[in-house]
This record gives C-alpha cells, sequence and structure tokens, in this order.
C-alpha cells in the first residue's frame, strides 16, 4: 500500500498528464463527422506509433554483450517504424483524395 | 543545455499531436493536421536519437538505431503507398499491431534489465528490486501491447480474408478464464523467485497472445472497425506505459491521446450501427439467432435485364445511389463515377446515399469515392438521404445489403435490429445489384429483395456498370 502511495506522488505530474490528456482527447474529436472516421483513426494509429521512442530509448541503452537486448531492441525499432511512417503516409492517401476537389 | 532543448522538443511535439488530432477531425484541415503531427513525430524522434542522455550517457548503437528506422521506413512507405484504397482497413489493422508489438519488445527488454538486478540473489524475486509502480508499467506495456498485436493480426487476417470467425458455446467463459490466467502470471512474474522471473514473463506474454486472439476470434466481420478502433486506443494505452516507464512526456501525452480519442471514436462507431460495446464485444453476430431469422418463408425476387435498367435510370428524374462493400472488393468507384456522369449528361440527377458504416469502415465509402473523383457534395449522410428517398426515381444499391435491411426496423429478433438504415423501400423502383443471393455480411436474409418495387441484378458490380454503361450509351 506505501509503495503504491509513494509511487503516486513521485509520477504526480505524469498522473495529472493522464488526467487532463483524457479530457483532450474526448474534446478534441468530439464533433467529428463520420466521413472523416476512417482517416482520423488512421491518424490516431500513427500518433500511437511515438512508443518508437521507447524502442530507440532501449536499443541505444543495450550493452554490446547484451543480445537479448540489441535484438528486441532492434525488432522494436523496426515495428515501431513500420507503425509511425505507414501510419502517417496511409492518412495522407486517404486525406489526399478528399482534397482534390476543391 | 541539450536536455532542456529536448525537453522542449519533446512538449513541441506532444502540442503537434494534440492539434493535428484536432484537424484531423474537419474535412478541410485534416490533411495538414496530418503533416503536422508526422512533423512533430519527427522532431521527437531525432531529437530523442541525438539529445537523449541518461545519467550523463548518451545513446550508443547509432548502426542498429537507423538500420531499424532504414527497414522499417522502407517496408511502411512501400506497403503504405502500394496498398489497395480497397484493403486500407486491414493496413491500418496491421500497423496498429506493429504498434502493440513494439510496446511488448519494449516491455521484455526492461523486464530483464530489472531481473538481472536480482540475478544471483538465492530466493530474491523481481518485487524485491522493483517497487510496484514500476514493474506494473512494464507488465502493463506487455500485456496490453500483445493483445492489441494479437487482436489486431486477426482482425487483419479477418478483413483480408484470411481468417474465419469461429466462436463455440462457453467461448465467454474461456475468454474469461484466460484473461484471468495473464493477471495471475503476472502476480507470479513479479513475486517469484527471480530464477523464475523469466520463464513466468514469457508465460505472461504467452497468454496475453492467446488472449488477443480469442477476443476478436468471435466478432462478426461487420463489428471489426469498432474492434480495430478499441484495438487502436489500447496501442495507444500500452504506449503511454512505455511514458511511464521512461518519464517520457511526450510518449505519455501521445499514447493517452490516443488511448481515449479511440475509445470515444470507437464509441461513436457503436452509435452510428446502435449497438452498445458490450453488445459488439460479447453478443457476437451470426450463430443460431441469424440461422432461425433466414428459415422464414421468403417470397420470390424478381430480375431485371441490363437493358431494362438502363431504360429505367436513363429515363428517370432523380437516380440515388447506395454503395456498399462490393463496390469496394470490385474495385468499381471509377465506373461508377462514370455511370454518374454519364446520367447527368442526359439531364438525370445523381447523388449518393452514404450509410455510416457502409463497408468495412466507416468512412470507407466517402474516401472510395473521393478516390473517384466524385465530388463531396453528392455525397449525402444517412438522415439527408433518408428524407430525399421519397422524391427518388430510381435506387441503385450497389453490393451494400445490411444497411438497407428493414429488418433492422420490423424485426426485433434479427442481430441487426435498431439500426438506423437507410430506407431505399421510400423511392419508386429499387435495383439491387449483388453477386447472388446470398446473405451479407451479418448472414441474415433481407426481405428488401423480395418486395414488389425491388428487382435484381446480379454480377460482380464493375462488371455490370460497365455493361451498363454501354448499354446507356447505346440508347
Amino acid at each position: 500500500m506505501e509503495s503504491v502511495l509513494n509511487w503516486i506522488a513521485e509520477h504526480q505530474q505524469m498522473i495529472y498528464i493522464v488526467i487532463l490528456m483524457i479530457f483532450v482527447g474526448i474534446e478534441v474529436i468530439g464533433r467529428v463527422p463520420s466521413v472523416l472516421h476512417t482517416p482520423l483513426m488512421s491518424g490516431a494509429n500513427a500518433i500511437h506509433g511515438v512508443v518508437i521512442i521507447g524502442a530507440i530509448i532501449v536499443m541505444g541503452k543495450a550493452e554490446s554483450d547484451n543480445y537479448l537486448a540489441l535484438i528486441l531492441g532492434f525488432l522494436a525499432v523496426i515495428v515501431g517504424t513500420l507503425n509511425v511512417v505507414g501510419g502517417f503516409v496511409v492518412t495522407d492517401r486517404m486525406l489526399e483524395m478528399f482534397k482534390k476537389k476543391k | 543545455m541539450e536536455l532542456s532543448l529536448l525537453t522542449l522538443i519533446y512538449l513541441i511535439g506532444s502540442v503537434t499531436f494534440i492539434i493535428g488530432l484536432k484537424m484531423l477531425s474537419n474535412p478541410a484541415t485534416a490533411r495538414n493536421g496530418n503533416i503536422l503531427a508526422a512533423v512533430g513525430m519527427t522532431l521527437a524522434i531525432a531529437g530523442t536519437i541525438f539529445l537523449y542522455e541518461d545519467e550523463g550517457k548518451k545513446l550508443g548503437n547509432y548502426p542498429w538505431i537507423f538500420g531499424g528506422l532504414l527497414i522499417g521506413g522502407i517496408i511502411g512507405t512501400v506497403a503504405a503507398k502500394k496498398v489497395k484504397m480497397t484493403a486500407m482497413p486491414e493496413m491500418v489493422s496491421m500497423f496498429n499491431g506493429m504498434g502493440g508489438a513494439c510496446a511488448a519488445l519494449i516491455s521484455a527488454v526492461e523486464f530483464d534489465h530489472l531481473l538481472k538486478a536480482s540475478a544471483g540473489i538465492p530466493m530474491a524475486s523481481a518485487g524485491d528490486f522493483a517497487p510496484f509502480g514500476h514493474y506494473l508499467t512494464i507488465i502493463a506495456g506487455a500485456i496490453i501491447g500483445s493483445v492489441s498485436f494479437a487482436g489486431s493480426m486477426i482482425a487483419w487476417g479477418k478483413l483480408s480474408g484470411k481468417v474465419k470467425d469461429i466462436s463455440f458455446s462457453g467461448q465467454h467463459i474461456v475468454n474469461l478464464v484466460v484473461l484471468l490466467a495473464v493477471l495471475a502470471a503476472a502476480v507470479f512474474t513479479y513475486s517469484i523467485d527471480s530464477a523464475y522471473g523469466h520463464m513466468f514473463f514469457y508465460v505472461t506474454l504467452g497468454l496475453s497472445l492467446l488472449y488477443g486472439v480469442l477476443f476478436v476470434m468471435p466478432i462478426g466481420g461487420a463489428d471489426m472497425p469498432v474492434v480495430i478502433s478499441l484495438l487502436n486506443s489500447f496501442t495507444g494505452v500500452a504506449a503511454a506505459c512505455g511514458g511511464f516507464l521512461y518519464d517520457n512526456k511526450v510518449m505519455l501525452t501521445g499514447g493517452i491521446l490516443v488511448g481515449a480519442a479511440g475509445t470515444l471514436l470507437t464509441i461513436l462507431m457503436c452509435k452510428a450501427m446502435n449497438r452498445s460495446l458490450k453488445n459488439v464485444l460479447i453478443g457476437s453476430f451470426g450463430g443460431g439467432s441469424a440461422a432461425a431469422g433466414a428459415k422464414k418463408e421468403q417470397g420470390a425476387y424478381k430480375e431485371i435485364t441490363l437493358s431494362d435498367t438502363a431504360v429505367v435510370m436513363s429515363y428517370a428524374n432523380k437516380v440515388m445511389i447506395v454503395p456498399g462493400y462490393g463496390l469496394a472488393v470490385a474495385q468499381a468507384q471509377h465506373a461508377c463515377h462514370e455511370l454518374e456522369k454519364l446520367l447527368e449528361s442526359k439531364g438525370v440527377e445523381v447523388k449518393y446515399a452514404i450509410h455510416p458504416v457502409a463497408g468495412r469502415m466507416p468512412g470507407h465509402m466517402n474516401v472510395l469515392l473521393a478516390e473517384a473523383d466524385v465530388s463531396y457534395d453528392k455525397l449525402l449522410e444517412m438522415e439527408q438521404a433518408n428524407e430525399e428517398f421519397a422524391t427518388t426515381d430510381v435506387v441503385l444499391v450497389l453490393g451494400a445489403n445490411d444497411v438497407v435491411n428493414p429488418a433492422a426496423k420490423t424485426d426485433s429478433s434479427s442481430p441487426i435490429y435498431g439500426m438506423p438504415i437507410l430506407d431505399v423501400e421510400l423511392a419508386k423502383n429499387v435495383i439491387v445489384n449483388k453477386r447472388s443471393m446470398k446473405p451479407g455480411y451479418a448472414g441474415i436474409e433481407n426481405d428488401l429483395f423480395f418486395q414488389p418495387k425491388t428487382s435484381m441484378l446480379f454480377g460482380d458490380a464493375k462488371k455490370v456498370l460497365q455493361d451498363l454503361i454501354a448499354e446507356i450509351k447505346n440508347l
């Protein structure tokens, strides 16, 4: 119990961010027309690719004799990049078509 | 100096994500919003590579990092550029799964570090060396990431027709047991002698993957978009766990933002289908009830020839086209636009009625028709379209089925009962193009096909449209 409380106290900034971000996330897309549901999902999908930063940190910190960390970290960087790059490119392709006729 | 610069970069990154998402929810700004978020992401990635420091130490292994970025970047770009517009939903699911896998892999490495600290000390467990909160973020990232990965892969397989719906009685109980087993394994991993720590960690991972598969397996194909959106928000939460782990604000903001927005989007999609999330996840489509519904006596349906269709359509005042998944698989959007132009040159007013969940994903039809240059103001949303059906002479239903099924309004035993539909039967004539009389994705019969004003025009949507265009030109 105490350790949980300590953890909360240590991370209170982060916890505040979590709570505020939940409201921001809901507020920001609250009025999206159904036309944009698919591109929006795809765009959000690309944004959570920010997990790549964790992969880069893991990879960059791995000692040269720690093969497990090297291999898993390398895989993580690859799949994370796939998520980011693929996500943004696919979203752009979808939205490109919306724009053309203006 | 460098560290405060990195903090600033992360701050900019977080803001671009929020503004980007905001812009994405408006048609006029959507594309720039996506680019803005991408710029923020690039900054954050570059900043991490060159400026990140942990206890005064910079990151190493640059060849590995850049190698991974290069491989992922090339595969990602090629895959995203090459994918057909019809296969977009699968692609999103696939990329989502990759994000989940990334979160799970990070957790696996971090857990290994955690165990190394306690290695060699007899009877010490991971829990003796890590505060519970630290372990919780690692294991939560691992579990949620794995569930999201496995689930997304199954969703991808289902949408591309590689995996069939499988449901068996008592499945919900099995799922619950597996979920409990995941949690139990996670607790063991924390408290057991670190010699067994690895084993239990991988058991937890394996069970999470299994849960992801079982979670998506029984859910009907028509509900797949909802599931993908839900898994999308899962991956967001998994990314946020990484944010806690590294005390990294941009990962946290990005992750939670997507987690929250994704959950809301999931609920919005459910609303468009008039179903609750619980209903989608627990009450799976198909099975016994739908089969029973199909048993009902059906009258005869009548077919219409291409030349008759051509005549009926060219002498109409107003034609409404209802596109569905059949149009998407046949890649018939260009032919459809051609028909629209041809009819308009003959003075026929042509519009499209878009059901919010037509196709495999909300907005799917809009994307497809936009690809074929169909003008934005010809696309009517459901409410508008329903007002205009009464003044429409001909409705052409192209490979849509469940979204025009009157059972949703009249038959309370139908699995789609309560879903708002397009009231095509208000129009004077309804012509339905389908490949066969086979029921649609929800697996239920459609009374519309047996109504006196409905005529069936069988065949692949693209071929039928091309032939129809030729017929009209010959008139």
